[in-house]
């Protein structure tokens, strides 16, 4: 038994169905003790006053934004070695739910940094990031939708992810040459000294772990689908050879 | 390999190839940005380096669908992949055409451009030296996208939305010579980002747009 | 030099078309494949070209060998029919295209734009390729299209010339060439069933893995 059962798309459907709903389930309910809890039972920051509190969606969602482009990487590169047709479905599959998440990042931002920075929108580095990060996710899922050959697709949008990744990465430290910033360091770090305090930090860890949930779940739920819709089109095709 | 080359410049050169076709392109924009932006030299002066680097990258953007879409179309490239010369040498040297046919004449061009929208004269050289060194790239990450677009029938403005992007590090480090050189500080730093992207990305893409053809082949 | 292929399976846009495809031409041999269209057959030359990947099966010897003329006469329309014949000269490393252009009847020409020459010109200038490539096996896909009567009986005396030195050709075609060595595989029986197919060595490019 290895990992690479998984790959069938017969026991991947099995096992995502099985697992499924207490993921969603997990997710439904650490996002709901760690939103209130964000929400309602922190202190308002001294200098921040109560929007300090767009944390415990900026941040998770964000987070999510760049490691969902880390799990494209890695799942593209699993389809183009080893062939798995669920590996590059995966990729299909979480680009949406990333382009979102960056979405949700770049608006929370801008809600909370006009109050605070008195701008919506800033050629900051981090912020510039990922309003690339945007371009790079819209890039990837236009080619998945322009390519009619599902395999041929999945090749290409491989390459182009494995391609976009090093140049994402470039991008990320190009701009940091480019401008210097407003945007504070990172908010949770383990050895850093600059980072915010517990009251506010478990919550936030919760926050994230129910985004993760929720990106997992999201995953699973439009992986199944491509799989169903991948099915159907082979059942189609079988019908039309007998 | 030099074959392919010369063919290529003989094509690109021939009626219809386009050439300078991404010159004109580059003239008119130049000449538009002062309308859009007024002519107040000392307005022009500060925002000169960027324009120029972001003409540069859109005259080349322009013609980066023929690269390949014509040899796809009429089946030139099928021959070419079965024929002893490898898909990544045809790539590279597809690029390279490119690049002869619009990045080198776009940097020669380049300081004449910078007096319409009152560059420093210090700025000049570097102003042609940053093209010399960064359009290879430019050239090269779009052979990469038409390589990756080439099947497709409506792949024109898709291969933009996918280059652009690719092209972020480039222009950044190139715009940034040339304000540096306007400035007269030191221009070293990005310069040598330039050229270590230039030439990584001659190093690598090659492979990447080679399998992307061998895809969009079969 | 042999043309073996053995147990062949393709698939065209995620389909299995054509399994269990074997076959074997040995030296001065030319097959011609028949089947309806859609049956596989342009799929099968270009596979056998090295341009698709195979589900399964052996094709030797490898793509170097072959030289493959496709629909498209891959003729650049700007320059003139010694530019392009010279370009694939120098990019298969044969020495001069004279031979070339005697042996098609396009010496007349030579100096012609190739975007003012005719279909049949067009498709004359495209199979001289073959001989420029030097190659001893030649897959042929309709290669008589657009041409006219005459030209296709010096096409044919070519492909004599051609098996004649020890070459091998395989086509799809339904005109007769008046070969003297001939075969001919209808394509219809290698018609891919589900079952044909190990399901569980079915690689990519085949979408029963979801069935």
């Amino acid at each position: 038994m290895s990992i690479w059962d998984y790959a069938n798309p017969r026991k991947f459907m099995q096992t995502s169905g099985v697992v499924l709903p207490w993921i969603a389930g997990l997710a439904m309910l650490m996002l709901t003790v760690g939103l209130f809890w964000g929400f309602f039972f922190t202190p308002d920051d001294y200098k921040q006053g109560s929007t300090v509190k767009i944390i415990y969606i900026h941040v998770p969602a964000a987070f999510i934004a760049i490691n969902a482009w880390a799990m494209m990487l890695v799942t593209s590169l699993i389809w183009l070695i080893r062939r798995h047709h669920v590996s590059a479905l995966a990729a299909k599959a979480a680009a949406p739910v990333g382009l979102v998440m960056t979405l949700i990042a770049l608006l929370t931002g801008a809600i909370w940094g006009q109050p605070m920075w008195g701008t919506w929108w800033a050629w900051d580095p981090r912020l510039t990031s990922f309003l690339i990060l945007l371009l790079f996710y819209l890039g990837y899922i236009a080619l998945w939708d322009a390519i009619e050959n599902p395999d041929a697709a999945a090749d290409l949008t491989s390459v182009l992810c494995l391609v976009g990744s090093i140049f994402a990465f470039l991008s990320r430290y190009a701009v940091l040459f480019w401008s210097q910033g407003l945007h504070q360091g990172a908010s949770l770090s383990v050895d850093s000294e600059e980072h915010v305090s517990n009251v506010f930090a478990y919550p936030l860890w919760l926050c994230i772990a129910g985004f993760v949930m929720l990106f997992v779940a999201l995953v699973l739920i439009r992986t199944r689908t491509e799989i169903r819709a991948r099915r159907l089109s082979a059942l189609e095709a079988r019908d039309r050879m007998a | 390999m030099i074959a392919l080359l010369t063919r290529d410049l003989r094509l690109a050169t021939r009626a219809g190839g386009g050439f300078g076709l991404s010159l004109a392109f580059f003239l008119i924009l130049v000449t538009l940005v002062p309308f859009g932006v007024g002519p107040e030299a000392s307005r022009l002066t500060l925002i000169a380096p960027g324009i120029l680097w972001v003409g540069a990258l859109l005259a080349s953007l322009l013609s980066l669908d023929r690269i390949f879409a014509l040899d796809f179309e009429d089946g030139t490239l099928d021959q070419l992949a079965t024929a002893p010369v490898p898909l990544e040498a045809v790539a590279t040297m597809k690029a390279l055409a490119h690049w002869l046919t619009t990045g080198l004449p776009l940097a020669l061009i380049a300081p004449v451009l910078g007096i319409l929208l009152h560059l420093p004269s210090a700025a000049m050289p570097w102003l042609t030296v940053s093209l010399l060194v960064g359009t290879p790239a430019l050239s090269v990450i779009g052979a990469f996208g038409a390589g990756l677009t080439v099947g497709l029938k409506r792949g024109g403005l898709l291969l933009s939305l996918l280059v652009l992007p690719l092209y972020v590090p480039t222009l950044i480090f190139g715009a940034e010579v040339v304000r540096r050189g306007a400035e007269g500080t030191a221009t070293a730093t990005p310069l040598a980002f330039l050229a270590a992207i230039t030439l990584a990305s001659l190093a690598g893409l090659p492979y990447a747009t080679a399998a992307a053809i061998r895809v969009n082949l079969r | 030099m042999d043309l073996t292929v053995t147990d062949l399976a393709l698939a065209r846009g995620g389909m299995a078309v054509l399994s269990g495809v074997s076959f074997r031409l040995q030296a001065c041999q030319a097959l011609i494949l028949r089947g309806p269209n859609g049956a596989g057959k342009t799929t099968l030359l270009r596979a056998i070209a090295g341009l698709q990947p195979t589900l399964a099966g052996q094709i030797s010897p490898g793509a170097d060998q072959i030289a493959y003329a496709a629909h498209a006469d891959a003729v650049k329309g700007a320059l003139t029919v010694a530019e392009n014949l010279c370009f694939w000269a120098s990019v298969y490393g044969t020495p001069g295209i004279e031979r070339a252009l005697e042996e098609m009847h396009l010496q007349g020409l030579r100096d012609r734009p190739a975007q003012n020459l005719s279909a049949g010109q067009k498709r004359r200038l495209g199979l001289a390729r073959l001989l420029l490539s030097g190659r001893p096996i030649w897959i042929l896909d309709e290669p008589t299209v657009s041409l006219d009567a005459e030209s296709t009986v010096l096409f044919g005396r070519i492909l004599r010339d051609h098996l004649a030195r020890g070459g091998v050709a395989l086509m799809a075609t339904h005109i007769d060439l008046g070969l003297p060595d001939i075969a001919v595989l209808d394509l219809a029986p290698f018609r891919a069933t589900a079952q044909g197919i190990a399901l569980a060595t079915a690689p990519a490019g085949f979408d029963e893995a979801f069935l």
